[in-house]
């Protein structure tokens, strides 16, 4: 499975990183809808605590590869290795237990259960006790239970969300509804975390916080973080790495002043000039 | 006073009967909560459930409570067995697939027990002392009075499970949103079959419950006692679990006022007509979520 081939290396992974397995890793990966290919030649590494951003145009193909790194969509080529392991045939959750975990664009929390219930979903892999443990009471029950709850507390703690673990998620106000969300990712213990437009919605101030929120999610988890975002002063605030995606291909990779001025992208973003 | 006792013995009957309903709509609204389907091959379950315990406590001589068990056991690996070998293989078809499918299997179902069992009812024998309790002017049979505590449990129990363990919420999330369970990790697949077990295990239950009220088994006792048991679900809202509780008790209620009435040739009439009139004015039941299309 782990293949041990020598690409030729795209990555822009932090010298911190460097020397150990990448988190993630695209080799050339695309899909077709209809003929239509979506996304091509996407070659990424992803290192283990590195933040990277994906930006792009509208329709540049963006989603699709959150979509094709959780194996919602399956790949037409290339290879997707998480931890240096294919995720090949892999199932949506089996890919989530490796180690990816994602928020959504559009918020997808599990609207009619509360805040507490959303984030044990994301624990629910680390429980294992069986029906008759939880029917009969059993002291394994009674001890992953409250190991799991003290888990959500400390979670919703670190983002300021433990006055409101009896709510229902969906009558919480949007932000708390787009942490919450971060947070239940969070608790599936994931090694990256993939951030679908995260600021949708926010006013510079909460911007501003959720800048800070992804960069204390990193140093505090030790994770990988990828975000998807259309907001610049986000992206270029707190990514390492940027790749820039149009029409499902890769136009430019690099740092956050590489890609500011890279003449490729201002094309893509802005139009040709003298046209 | 005896219009009075004759009320308070038909709501007793009542509630013998709904919470037989009961049991049985917590199926199909589980079911349909977690894969909108309408299971129609789940009145034939309790059938299969029926002949168990008829063949334990007949032909073997069982005490009551391992033809209990033996019943349960059987309609929980049968409904399982169903899921993963009739309803998994077109988990991406259309839903109007699955629901043929679901037909398909009652008539299998009632087909096979016929040829093994034969058409003719097996009568079960009694199987619980029926001397009823009296309580002043009301005597309350035995067999209502254990009915209604057993149901009873399994539905505390069952509450337990849905609201208090990682399995119950796995089921509330993926009947919420499949796709978002599955990213968080959840096993869809587990959690379908375990769903089907659960209300394949209360079907169990109320298959032995409602030998103990009509002690014979015949191979189309399934298909009114579902229909009805379905109708409780609409009634309740169908993917509601509270809903299909007070659907099933709500449903018994209407059966026996109906008969106490003296109109029990209308019983069944009743019934469907409560399904015309809530899909008229309520089509989401009393409990059930608004319908809202996922974009």
């Amino acid at each position: 499975m782990n293949k041990l081939v020598k690409e030729p290396s795209y990555n822009l992974i932090p010298e911190r990183d460097l020397g150990k397995t990448p988190i993630l890793e695209c080799r050339r990966i695309g899909i077709d809808f209809g003929g239509l290919s979506a996304v091509d030649e996407f070659t990424i590494a992803i290192g283990r605590t590195e933040i990277c951003g994906i930006i792009g145009p509208n329709g540049a193909g963006k989603t699709t590869i959150f979509n094709l790194l959780t194996n919602v969509y399956r790949p037409t080529r290339g290879s997707i290795l998480v931890n240096g392991v294919d995720t090949l045939g892999m199932t949506t959750d089996e890919v989530n237990r490796r180690g990816v975990a994602r928020t959504f664009q559009n918020i997808r929390l599990f609207k009619d259960l509360t805040v507490e219930e959303n984030v044990l979903i994301g624990l629910h892999n680390s429980m294992n006790y069986s029906v008759a443990s939880s029917m009969l009471r059993l002291p394994k029950y009674w001890k992953q239970e409250k190991e799991a709850r003290e888990r959500v507390r400390e979670l919703l703690h670190i983002f300021h969300m433990e006055n409101m673990t009896a709510q229902q998620a969906g009558s919480l106000p949007y932000g708390a509804q787009r942490r919450l969300e971060i947070v239940r990712s969070l608790a599936t213990n994931p090694g990256i975390l993939l951030l679908d437009e995260p600021a949708a919605g926010m006013n510079p101030s909460e911007t501003a916080e959720l800048m800070e929120t992804i960069r204390k999610i990193r140093d505090e988890f030790h994770i990988a973080i990828m975000l998807i975002e259309h907001d610049m002063k986000l992206v270029m605030g707190i990514c390492e790495g940027i790749a820039v995606l149009n029409y499902g291909r890769i136009i430019a990779k690099g740092t956050p002043d590489e890609i500011r001025n890279n003449p490729v992208v201002i094309e893509a973003y802005l139009g040709k000039e003298d046209e | 006073m005896s219009v009075f006792t004759t009320i308070i013995k038909q709501l007793i009957n009542g509630l013998q009967s709904g919470s037989i309903y009961a049991l049985v709509a917590l199926g199909y609204s589980m079911v349909y909560g977690i894969i909108m389907l309408l299971n129609f091959a789940h009145g034939d379950v309790i059938m299969v459930g029926a002949y168990i315990a008829w063949m334990m406590m007949a032909r073997f001589a069982a005490n009551p409570i391992i033809a209990l068990i033996a019943a349960v056991i059987g309609c929980t690996v049968l409904g399982v067995l169903i899921e993963k070998a009739a309803y998994k293989p077109l988990r991406q078809s259309p839903r109007i697939s699955l629901l043929i499918t679901a037909i398909g299997v009652s008539y299998f179902l009632e087909n096979v027990a016929q040829l093994v069992f034969g058409a003719n009812a097996h009568v079960i024998p009694t199987f619980i002392d029926d001397t009823p309790i009296q309580l002043g002017q009301i005597a309350i049979p035995t067999t209502a009075l254990i009915t209604v505590i057993v149901a009873g449990i399994s539905m505390v129990a069952l509450n337990v499970l849905v609201k208090k363990t990682r399995m119950g919420k796995a089921m509330r999330a993926v009947s919420e949103d499949a796709g978002a369970a599955q990213l968080m990790g959840i096993n869809i697949n587990n959690t379908i079959s375990f769903t089907f077990a659960v209300g394949s295990a209360l079907a169990g239950i109320g298959s032995v419950l409602y030998c103990c009220a009509y002690p014979k088994a015949t191979p189309t006792m399934g298909s009114m006692l579902g229909l009805k048991a379905f109708v409780a679900a609409v009634l309740g809202g169908i993917g509601s679990i509270p809903g299909a509780m007070a659907g099933g008790f709500a449903i018994g209620i209407a059966e026996a006022l109906v008969s106490s009435a003296g109109l029990s040739e209308w019983k069944d009439g009743v019934v469907f007509a409560i399904l015309i009139v809530v899909l008229l004015v309520k089509p989401t039941g009393l409990m059930g979520r608004p319908m809202t299309e996922k974009v």
